[in-house]
């Protein structure tokens, strides 16, 4: 497919999201909201992908959600901040920590690394409980106010939420997130730096043969992915306008795998239509919310037995599979 | 919680209430007994010891099958915890609910798990170990039946804390300010007799030779005679075991709900990298070493003790990657 196909299908669909939804969803606002919701899940979920696409598994991308969270609801309500330098410094926090337990971290064999991130997502829970004077405790952050306007010499840029449709604002919001984050995405994958996580998610030892730096690409993409996760936090924080402890659990961090897996991990769209489907489906499937943990275990354990490389592997679209080195479809090489 | 009630948030929110007032309770017991006698501020350091002791025996039989699997089958089993839960609902439900005495239930917990072992194995990992060559696909398989099994519980049991009647009754007191109730003592009796069983078992009979050839090389083994499919069976069973009866024997102490697995899971993951992944001495102290570390973390920085226990480890693992014990 040339590129100007590619460009062309790109833009009709961000056409479509941009336009198309909105106006499909017009007065419907709990449905606007759904795609909203899975757009910024998306977002975070794409850091998850990363750290498949280097052959690690992060299995606390939630912790980093809610760091970023926490982060932007303080600097945000108690320190007064306007959203928009907020957000970024939720993404920066959620990095922070990120590279500080990545540095030692990720020179260890995978099993460490994703025990430790499990671990961190129950222990950010018990520390957003504990440190009452910063989280205030069990009781969560409320009452968080909308994102201002914001004004570059004297030019509004971005209208102040509470006067516009909130709605549609936090869409508009949630889908520049998307696609920011996934045209950088590709562009990540698809540069030279794509080539090296590639290196090492094939043979560590042989790249670091050949010079590439193994330890820091890592610390890297994992510097990405919880920035993103950081960022996307902060947007769920303007969006409820709360956070509490239990806002990002285990189990949220065990979906973010399960969607970039059902999206299929060799390809940087996949969290994406993962994401999508999985998370609207249910929201479509009403009647079964009671066993959605149930389902979504099943379709994983599913996924691993029958379909290791995700539902894009069915019949791989060109035009949504990046420069990926043909891999033997066998056994889980995620 | 908007957003999250399309998410499964909601619901866990409220069960995350639940299981935060069991792992309090699972240390705070001792001092809200003493609490009773006479303020919390006076459990003095013997009973502190003392507490690390209780919890560390428990932990090193969860820690042990862990790391026994890890050994086997280079397979980090994210649902331990969850066996350890199902263990306690046997028991709660053998014990507590049908009124049958309490070895009875511990046979029963054993015998369930030792079935669920063998179909975790039989169903799910021998069939993605016999395809993969990464070890990642089984953690991501091991997360699905943690999550299998979490919302299974959730179903089955419900979200309450259950809790049986004391297997004993009455307390032990040691001089000045320790109190040893005896419902604990037995536990901790049992547990140390089935951590020297299982080491007894390991070193000293025909199936733990065999075992401990596989860990070693799995290969060579299998060219030795060693029937791998058939002794990695043995090795998730006894696993499942070692998990099922920790669960029904502190269901008796600290009760049991369907939120805890993932918690004790990590647990496990602590007690495993501090003592170092595939070591059973590792297991044993990092299980010791971790009951110690909460019960003093419970008294000194009652709180947020796993916070530094978690920063503690990272400092650690950052100067020593293998753990006090860990093979290469």
């Amino acid at each position: 497919m040339t590129r100007n196909r590619k460009m062309m299908i790109a833009v009709a669909a961000v056409l479509f999201y941009v336009v198309g939804v909105p106006w499909l969803c017009a007065g419907r606002n709990y449905y606007l909201g759904v795609v909203t919701t899975a757009s910024v899940l998306a977002v975070i979920c794409a850091g998850v992908w990363l750290i498949f696409y280097i052959g690690r598994i992060n299995i606390g991308q939630g912790a980093f959600a809610l760091a970023g969270g926490y982060a932007a609801a303080i600097a945000v309500s108690k320190w007064g901040l306007s959203f928009w330098i907020a957000m970024p410094f939720a993404g920066l926090a959620s990095m922070a920590i990120g590279i500080l337990i990545g540095l030692p971290l990720l020179r260890l064999k995978g099993v460490y690394f994703s025990m430790i991130t499990l671990s961190l997502t129950e222990t950010a829970r018990l520390a957003a409980q504990s440190l009452k004077s910063i989280t205030n405790g069990p009781n969560g952050i409320l009452n968080i106010p909308l994102p201002r306007d914001l004004s570059i010499f004297g030019i509004t840029v971005i209208p102040d939420f509470a006067t516009v449709d909130k709605h549609l604002a936090l869409f508009y919001l949630g889908a520049v997130l998307l696609v920011v984050t996934y045209a950088a995405l590709y562009r990540i994958v698809n540069s030279r730096l794509g080539w090296l996580f590639r290196s090492l998610q094939q043979n560590e030892d042989l790249a670091s043969s050949f010079g590439v730096n193994v330890p820091m690409l890592r610390v890297i993409a994992f510097a990405i992915c919880t920035f993103l996760a950081g960022v996307g936090g902060a947007f769920f924080v303007a969006m409820q306008q709360s956070i509490y402890p239990a806002t990002f659990a285990v189990q949220d961090s065990t979906y973010f795998m399960l969607y970039c897996f059902i999206g299929g991990l060799s390809f940087v769209f996949g969290p994406l239509i993962g994401t999508f489907i999985l998370y609207m489906g249910f929201e479509v499937l009403q009647g079964f919310k009671e066993y959605q943990p149930l389902l979504y275990a099943l379709l994983m354990i599913g996924v691993m037995l029958w379909l290791p490389n995700g539902l894009l592997s069915l019949r791989p679209p060109k035009f949504l599979s990046a420069k990926m080195p043909s891999r033997p479809a066998s056994g889980g090489d995620v | 919680m908007t957003f999250m009630s399309g998410h499964g948030g909601s619901m866990f929110a409220r069960r995350f209430h639940a299981e935060g007032e069991n792992y309090i309770c699972f240390h705070v017991l001792i001092s809200r007994k003493q609490f009773f006698f006479g303020g919390r501020e006076k459990i003095g350091m013997g009973q502190v010891l003392i507490n690390g002791m209780y919890s560390g025996v428990q932990y090193s039989l969860i820690a042990l099958g862990l790391t026994l699997i890890f050994s086997l089958m280079n397979v980090m089993n994210f649902a331990h915890g969850q066996l350890y839960v199902l263990g306690g609902f046997v028991t709660y439900y053998v014990y507590g609910v049908l009124g049958l005495p309490f070895p009875a239930a511990l046979l029963g917990a054993a015998a369930t798990l030792a079935v669920v072992g063998v179909l975790f194995d039989v169903l799910l990992f021998r069939r993605v170990l016999a395809r993969s060559a990464r070890d990642e696909s089984t953690m991501l398989l091991a997360c699905g039946s943690a999550l299998l099994l979490d919302s299974l519980f959730i179903i089955f049991f419900g979200e309450k804390q259950r809790g049986v009647p004391p297997v004993v009754g009455g307390v032990l007191r040691i001089g000045e300010g320790i109190f040893l109730p005896y419902g604990r003592v037995l536990i901790v009796v049992l547990s140390v007799v089935l951590i020297v069983a299982f080491i007894l078992f390991m070193a000293h009979t025909r199936w733990g030779r065999g075992l401990r050839a596989m860990a070693q090389d799995r290969d060579a083994a299998r060219l030795m005679g060693v029937n791998v499919a058939r002794y990695s069976m043995l090795g998730w069973m006894i696993a499942s075991v070692l998990a099922g009866l920790a669960g029904a024997m502190l269901v008796s102490v600290s009760g049991v709900n369907s939120g805890i697995g993932t918690w004790i899971s990590i647990k496990a993951f602590i007690m495993v990298m501090i003592g170092g992944a595939g070591a059973i001495p590792g297991a044993i102290i990092g299980g010791l070493v971790l009951g110690m570390l909460e019960s003093l973390g419970a008294q000194y920085m009652s709180g947020s003790q796993y916070l530094a226990i978690f920063v503690a480890l990272i400092v650690f693992l950052a100067i020593r990657p293998r753990g006090l014990l860990g093979r290469q």
